[in-house]
């Protein structure tokens, strides 16, 4: 596999817009289909990029996913506009959500989307600010392979 | 090799949207939450589940799911069918329970 150039893509997310979920990591996962990355690398992208959008969607006013592609590696980064997090840690424990019942009714709000992010990216990190915003950058490794 | 369509055929499903009918089944996964879904499901995967709205579909398509079940005579939403048929994502329905869907399944896969 070889990527000439820098591939990039970027999608505006509503918070609260669940009928568009899963357009912009959508596209990514076809995106990286169509460069040809290896179904490991397609698979843990477009996982962490979707429980990112989720997040932005069920919990943020309004964000933004870019994503860029390289020989190296897949980024991802999501901003958004929203209440922020408290405690980081406590965010990437299992079962810690503060989803509303409306959103749990609908089978989110499980606290499983952040370590579903971390399980499946090489590097995360994670920024936010109280009462601003949130950050995360994910980052995937694409292993020197053969043509697939 | 298990197809879609076998397993509607024999268990009597409705095919409200039909995608790829000659997918291959690879196993079966069950859950009411979206993110143990993307969690735990395989590639292949026929999932049941008793959600209805359209990020099922999302959801089938990010993990490579052959179809979704929805059981109890709950229908789709109106959103979901028309977002599974531009994905191309195979919707079925049953009046059966979870666990009468998933026991009649379990045989024809294991
Ligand atoms: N973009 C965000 N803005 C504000 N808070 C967030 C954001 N992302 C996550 N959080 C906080 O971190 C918690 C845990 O997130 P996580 O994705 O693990 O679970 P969830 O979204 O609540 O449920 P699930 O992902 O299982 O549907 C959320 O409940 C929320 O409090
Ligand atoms: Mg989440």
């Amino acid at each position: 596999m070889h990527i000439a150039d820098c591939i990039e893509g970027c999608f505006q997310l509503m918070g609260g817009d669940f009928t568009n979920a899963g357009r912009a990591s959508g596209d990514l996962k076809s995106m990286l289909a169509k460069l040809g990355v290896s179904q490991d690398v397609i698979r843990r992208a477009s996982i962490a990029a979707f429980e990112a959008e989720m997040n932005v969607i069920i919990h943020a006013v309004a964000g933004t996913m870019h994503y860029t592609v390289n020989n190296e590696e897949v980024k991802i980064i999501l901003t958004d506009m929203g209440p922020g997090i408290e405690s980081i840690e406590r965010a990437m424990q299992e079962g810690y959500s503060t989803a509303p019942d409306w959103v749990r009714e609908m089978g989110w709000g499980a606290g499983m989307g952040l370590p579903n992010i971390k399980r499946n990216s090489d590097n995360l990190k994670i920024d936010s600010v109280v009462g601003e915003g949130t950050t995360l950058e994910i980052i995937l490794y694409i292993r020197k392979e053969k043509t697939c | 090799m298990l197809k879609v369509s076998d397993i509607a055929g024999r268990l009597g499903l409705d095919i409200r949207v039909g995608g790829d009918l000659h997918t291959e089944v690879k196993g079966c996964y069950i859950s009411d939450l979206l993110s143990d879904v993307m969690a735990n499901a395989g590639d292949g995967d026929l999932w049941i589940t008793l959600q209805t709205h359209p990020n099922i579909v999302a959801v089938a398509v990010i993990k490579g799911l052959s179809g979704i079940i929805i059981t109890n005579g709950r229908s789709p939403e109106p959103d979901t069918v028309r977002k599974a048929e531009s994905e191309n994502v195979t919707i079925l329905t049953t009046v059966m329970t979870t666990f009468d869907t998933a026991g009649l399944l379990y045989n024809m896969i294991k």
